[in-house]
């Protein structure tokens, strides 16, 4: 089981919201809008969209940081074309979002919040910095570890995908109930970010690659 | 045999992803001038049936005449085209809504929207799909209904309110519960 279950009652907010009844597994006909996705293209994008580092006036504090890897089918075939978003908090662990009480410092030169196509090889990239660690209330010293969430479209409605991307080797994985909410640590490690000296640009940004695996769809009826 | 890819695991939207995810015309999958437009709304309710806050609703849907959409998303609006697609966040009352239009039967499917929800609390998304409370002799025919048990039927018949704005609320958990599909 790749995916987190519904209810996992270390993540708190996961109790009243959990389905408790089974879930109805249907089939699906060749023709059912499931098995389509909306399709996006580059007028709907905004120039900057993928740079997070040069959406205002003056740049972002923090460590610059290039994010990049390819969207893949459960075959290993780049898909093309498709929406990637991604949003996060800035160097010091602070969303731009009225709901975050973290005393933190909002970075008036970052908002973090990105999109993105990706190209023929299935690439996406981004230029952002690299989130803070914060803290939120599920328990006493609950702190996140640093990560950027990202939201994917496929080529079925069925295979859409919001996850979360970490980065290698935070001492926080071991205490955070949201990355430990999958069942198994190989399928945790796939939500680890790798840091990639080829994709570095010397005296500029560090690189890190991260390829996301969309979901089978499923077998038609 | 070619070898397959586990898929990367899902992790909640969490709470944060409002300046983000929604955007203007999100909820408009048609103009408000469309001479066929319907509003679709409703609330996302946890298991105590408090509201939820901070859900993310998407929808996906055939046109008037039940063909699968081919045209642009409709993240900007430039021209009049109807995407299938739309994108609300909740707002503090739990609510959501939409304009669309109704769409059209396609083959042994009743008409119906496809509903995705993300929520703080929802590791994966909950799948459901809308039908409306006019067909029900279709819904008798409709595959995918005949695989949910018919006591729960219901809450996948969203209500009229009047003859063009439909109510669906989502219960996340309890004796309510809407229907979740595993697909």
């Amino acid at each position: 089981m790749t995916h987190p279950p519904y209810l996992s009652p270390d993540y708190k907010s996961t109790v009243l919201r959990a389905p408790g009844q089974d879930l109805v597994m249907p089939r699906l006909g060749p023709d059912s809008i499931e098995l389509a996705s909306p399709v996006f293209g580059h007028q709907e994008l905004g120039r900057l969209d993928d740079d997070l580092t040069r959406q205002h006036s003056g740049e972002p504090l923090g460590e610059r940081i290039i994010v990049t890897g390819r969207l893949l089918d459960a075959s290993g075939r780049p898909v093309r074309g498709a929406l990637v978003e991604l949003w996060q908090a800035n160097a010091a662990g602070r969303y731009a979002h009225l709901g975050d009480q973290h005393p933190a410092p909002l970075d008036p030169n970052f908002t973090g919040a990105g999109r993105c196509l990706t190209g023929d090889d299935g690439r996406y990239r981004f230029v952002t910095i690299k989130p803070g660690a914060y803290p939120w209330r599920n328990h006493t010293n609950a702190w996140r570890p640093a990560h950027i969430h990202f939201s994917v479209f496929g080529t079925a409605f069925t295979q859409r995908l919001v996850t979360q991307m970490y980065f290698p080797g935070d001492p926080l994985f071991a205490y955070d109930p949201i990355l430990r909410s999958i069942p198994e640590q190989k399928d945790r490690d796939r939500l680890v970010s790798r840091l990639d000296l080829d994709t570095t640009t010397p005296e500029w940004a560090l690189g890190y690659q991260w390829d996301i695996v969309l979901g089978d769809t499923p077998m038609e009826a | 045999m070619t070898d397959i890819l586990e898929p990367t695991p899902s992790q909640t939207v969490g709470p944060f992803f409002g300046y983000a995810l929604p955007y203007a015309e999100g909820p408009e999958v048609v103009p408000g001038w469309h001479p066929d437009a319907i509003t679709v709304r409703g609330r996302v309710l946890d298991g105590a049936g408090d509201p939820v806050p901070d859900a993310l609703i998407e929808i996906w849907q055939a046109d008037a005449e039940g063909r699968t959409p081919s045209g642009l998303g409709g993240l900007r609006r430039e021209s009049h085209d109807f995407s299938g697609f739309g994108r609300c966040g909740t707002d503090p009352a739990g609510r959501y809504w939409f304009r669309t239009v109704k769409p059209g039967a396609n083959g042994q499917d009743a008409p119906h929207i496809a509903v995705l929800v993300f929520a703080r609390g929802l590791l994966k998304p909950v799948r459901t799909r809308l039908y409306f409370p006019q067909d029900a002799d279709a819904h008798a025919n409709d595959p995918l209904l005949a695989a949910v048990p018919a006591g729960r039927r219901p809450t996948l018949v969203a209500e009229a309110e009047d003859a063009r704005t439909y109510r669906f609320d989502i219960q996340l958990q309890g004796e309510r519960e809407t229907v979740f599909l595993d697909i």
